[in-house]
């Protein structure tokens, strides 16, 4: 990618934003569903409802409240939470860091078996060791998260008692955090009392989140491997007496990364969507579990808070694979 | 192929990833919360809803399933007992003048706020004026705005009734009627409130972590007693199956409304206890007085088509109470001799009567949520399969609590309408009466002439003639099928042994009400 298509693309970003702003706004507002109602008496009057209505500014037709939204976007503020007391910037940044880390966590994890299972796979391709591989993938492709969760719930809390099966602390330890990344702050300040108590929380979570996805990239990296070992480059290591191991990992690996890397920018995005159900599996006081609370109780502004928060790491998640992936492909940077 | 790293290795060098966390000294198991095994110090409760915020007579507070903490934190104006008697809370004594235009209050003596401030009258009557204010959003404004004009004399409170409202005193002991501190709120605005709370209540807020937990502190001078024990964790885990595992796993002490089958699993298990008493909350159909539903035929034989036994011993297996009016036997107003048998031969030639038969069926669509109340999906399928017999065909369609609430209020609804109705009250107004009346935001069966029944109840100042009033609309409604009570759920509620857990029939979880074995 050039300097100028990427310029191109940051430029596209604000746009997208934008229409995502707009499209979930207005959706927002047309579903059935009323917040006040949720949140008034049986006897409330139509004058109580209507304050209600006016104090959290829905008694304005939906292009002003969209236009007031806007505004108040540029200043910072997207408003306060119905449900929350509190400014809802304050609410999905204090919820964010917790989803960044089981996300970052579940995808070291999920690139580590991935990758783990591809060169097993390949290196022992033809064999038992290869066809244990396939179904370990198959497995793994084929339950889904949640189901994964209740899964790890059940054998690692209920059955063996070896990791704690929800919430992200253990709410007996006396710790007050500077921010709200707990496991990067403790270890970057070599507190690893805590950090383990921490790892065995997010644990579960995370491995809930990062087994199908390991088993996707162990499928495409597999598959780019066997690709790569027929190429000519991999028959030249091997004519020139190359072991069988660096041929893999110095021959063959390095071309193979390259859908290996562009699908897990692509599959990336569903694991920040797979937060919202093994969060609250869990327990897990992240963006997801939040963004369950905020549709269950219609709260709007919190609601298109999180929905823009979402897309903002989406749309940086795709702009950030889509870099390594001209990093690893020569052939794309001026493309 | 040469294996110079042969599968040996592989194998060798799993095992060794497998062990890193032994061998590195991480403590896998660390961090692991372990509920209190001696039942003496911490009590560790997994609770079902999330708590959103610390000020309990916001809009979002009044969840009755919130009050767990709330009733934990801050005092009520008069407490509620286990049977729904009323008594004193920081309000020791309450009454009406002769002739009912004003309400006269006495706060109790040496209680203290959380920081050690006495709890004065003057923060009871502006707790009271604060919340009949509209720009203090508080969500139950309809009933507190009925008293006004507050004066404080030493310990005593009178107000004016701006509005005869007779049940005000009920409102005293339920959802959002608890005590701010005046003072302390004023010291630190709204905002600051929320992040250091603080109450009268039988525990003080430790640590709270959104979404996570909320870790209190047993309050040493508590009026009514240092509570038994020192720690107290409400762990927020809104899944069922989740807050099952972590009672089984030992994570947490006790843990309430899961799925009867688990309760009934978990109870042959040793090392657990439980309870599942009659609570107020009440499965119902409302219907819409729209279409089809003008048929009063159709109406009454869709409710004598329905077996609510059955669906209690099949659905709930046998957890739950079936009901003829919208009256719970702990209620007020209820009444044995109003009843609505299960009947499919009266149903069959009711509908005949309009032209209708299973060949023939009358169409109906019934809307109702899916696992926000307890076999509610379940319950309409049953439902639907019992009227098919008769000649009804329903078609059911799933909605969420928003939008049951929006399409009710615009009077959109569908021809029923699931709904799970709570009264911890007891008091007719608040069942028979906001389900039913004309111009009740919740009421789907809207109807000038049944409203114009009621429009004297609400303000009949003689107590049994209002409940004989209320007694006898039940009857009416019961006759012409205007809504379909179907039965009184239970409240499972499971521990570990020993722990001596009070239910109380309002469904608030009280673990101030909790002691150790």
């Amino acid at each position: 990618m050039s300097g100028q298509a990427l310029l191109r693309r940051l430029a596209l970003v604000p746009v997208t934003l934008f229409g995502v702003a707009l499209v979930v706004f207005v959706l927002l507002r047309i579903i059935p569903g009323d917040p006040i109602l949720l949140m008034a008496g049986p006897g409330a009057s139509a004058a109580d409802l209507q304050s209600l209505r006016e104090s959290f500014g829905l008694d304005k037709s939906i292009p002003l409240q969209f236009l007031l939204w806007l505004r108040d976007l540029f200043h910072g503020d997207l408003g306060r939470s119905i449900s929350f007391r509190g400014d809802v910037v304050q609410v999905v940044v204090e919820r964010m860091p917790p989803t960044l880390e089981l996300v970052f966590i579940a995808l070291m994890l999920a690139m580590t078996f991935g990758g783990a299972l591809a060169l097993l796979g390949s290196y022992f391709r033809g064999g038992k060791v290869e066809w244990i591989v396939d179904g370990i993938i198959a497995l793994f492709q084929s339950v889904p998260d949640f189901l994964l969760a209740l899964l790890l719930i059940l054998l690692c809390t209920v059955v063996f008692s070896l990791l704690p099966g929800s919430g992200r602390i253990d709410p007996a330890l006396q710790v007050d955090f500077k921010t709200q990344f707990y496991i990067f702050e403790s270890l970057f300040t070599g507190r690893f009392d805590v950090l383990g108590g921490l790892l065995a929380h997010i644990a579960l979570p995370s491995l809930a989140l990062a087994l199908p996805f390991a088993s996707m990239i162990a499928r495409v990296l597999k598959a780019s491997l066997g690709d790569a070992e027929k190429q000519d480059y991999t028959a030249m290591a091997r004519s020139r007496g190359y072991h069988e191991s660096r041929i893999l990992m110095v021959e063959s690996l390095p071309n193979a990364l390259i859908p290996a890397a562009s699908l897990t920018g692509i599959q990336l995005t569903f694991l920040l969507a797979g937060t919202v159900l093994v969060e609250r599996i869990f327990g897990y006081p992240g963006i997801g579990n939040l963004a369950m609370d905020a549709v269950s109780s219609r709260d709007l502004p919190l609601l298109q808070g999180i929905i823009l928060a979402f897309a903002v790491l989406f749309v940086a998640v795709n702009l950030l694979s889509d870099l390594i992936v001209v990093a690893l492909n020569p052939r794309l940077r001026n493309g | 192929m040469s294996n110079q790293f042969s599968r040996r290795d592989f194998v060798r060098a799993g095992a060794g990833l497998a062990s890193l966390p032994l061998t590195s000294g991480l403590p896998l198991f660390g961090g692991m919360e372990v509920a209190a095994q001696d039942g003496s110090k911490t009590l560790t409760i997994a609770s079902n809803v999330n708590l959103t915020a610390m000020n309990p007579t916001l809009p979002a507070a009044t969840g009755n399933q919130l009050q767990a903490y709330y009733a934990t934190i801050f005092d009520p104006f008069l407490k509620q007992a286990p049977d729904l008697t009323y008594g004193p809370g920081l309000v020791t004594k309450w009454a009406w003048n002769e002739d009912m235009t004003k309400v006269q209050l006495v706060v109790r003596e040496g209680a203290t706020w959380h920081n050690g401030d006495p709890v004065t009258a003057e923060d009871v009557a502006w707790s009271l004026d604060r919340a009949g204010k509209p720009e203090n959003k508080n969500p139950l404004r309809f009933v507190w705005a009925s008293l006004g004009n507050f004066k404080v004399d030493g310990n005593n409170i009178t107000a004016d009734t701006v509005r005869f409202e007779p049940t005000i005193f009920k409102w005293f002991g339920f959802l959002g009627a608890y005590v701010l501190p005046k003072k302390y709120m004023e010291k630190v605005g709204l905002d600051g409130f929320e992040e250091a709370p603080i109450g009268s209540g039988p525990y003080m807020v430790d640590k709270f972590e959104r979404n996570s937990f909320l870790r209190l502190k047993a309050n040493p001078n508590y009026w009514g007693g240092k509570p038994a024990f020192d720690t107290l964790v409400f762990k927020f885990v809104t899944d069922g199956a989740s807050r099952v595992a972590q009672l089984e796993s030992g994570a947490v002490d006790l843990t309430y409304n899961i799925p009867f089958e688990e309760y009934d699993r978990l109870l042959k298990k040793p090392g657990f206890e439980g309870t599942s008493i009659l609570v107020t909350n009440c499965a119902t159909l409302f219907i819409t007085n729209k279409d089809a539903m003008l048929d009063v035929n159709v109406r009454r034989a869709a409710h004598h088509a329905i077996d609510k036994q059955a669906i209690v011993a099949r659905l709930l297996r046998g957890y739950g109470q079936p009901q003829s009016t919208m009256q719970a036997k702990e209620y007020d107003a209820y009444d044995p001799s109003i009843t609505v048998a299960y009947d499919p031969e009266l149903a069959m030639k009711l509908l005949a009567q309009s032209g209708y038969s299973p060949a023939k069926p009358v169409q109906v669509t019934m809307q109702t949520t899916r696992g926000m109340a307890p076999k509610d999906f379940e319950m309409t399928q049953a439902i639907a399969g019992m009227w098919r017999k008769v000649g009804i065909e329903a078609a059911i369609e799933v909605i969420d609590l928003p939008k049951r609430s929006e399409l009710i209020r615009q009077h959109q609804g569908a021809n029923f309408i699931f709904q799970s109705w709570s009264n911890a009250t007891g008091d007719p107004h608040n069942c028979t009466g906001f389900a039913l009346y004309d111009k009740s935001v919740q009421s789907a069966w809207r109807d000038r002439e049944l409203g114009a029944k009621m429009d004297p109840l609400w303000i009949e100042k003689n107590y049994d003639k209002r409940i004989a009033g209320w007694k006898g609309i039940d009857r009416l409604v019961a006759d012409q099928g205007y809504i379909i009570p179907l039965l009184q759920y239970a409240q499972p509620i499971v521990f570990r042994k020993g722990l001596k857990v009070t239910p109380q029939k309002n469904e608030f979880v009280l673990p101030a009400t909790m002691k150790p074995a």
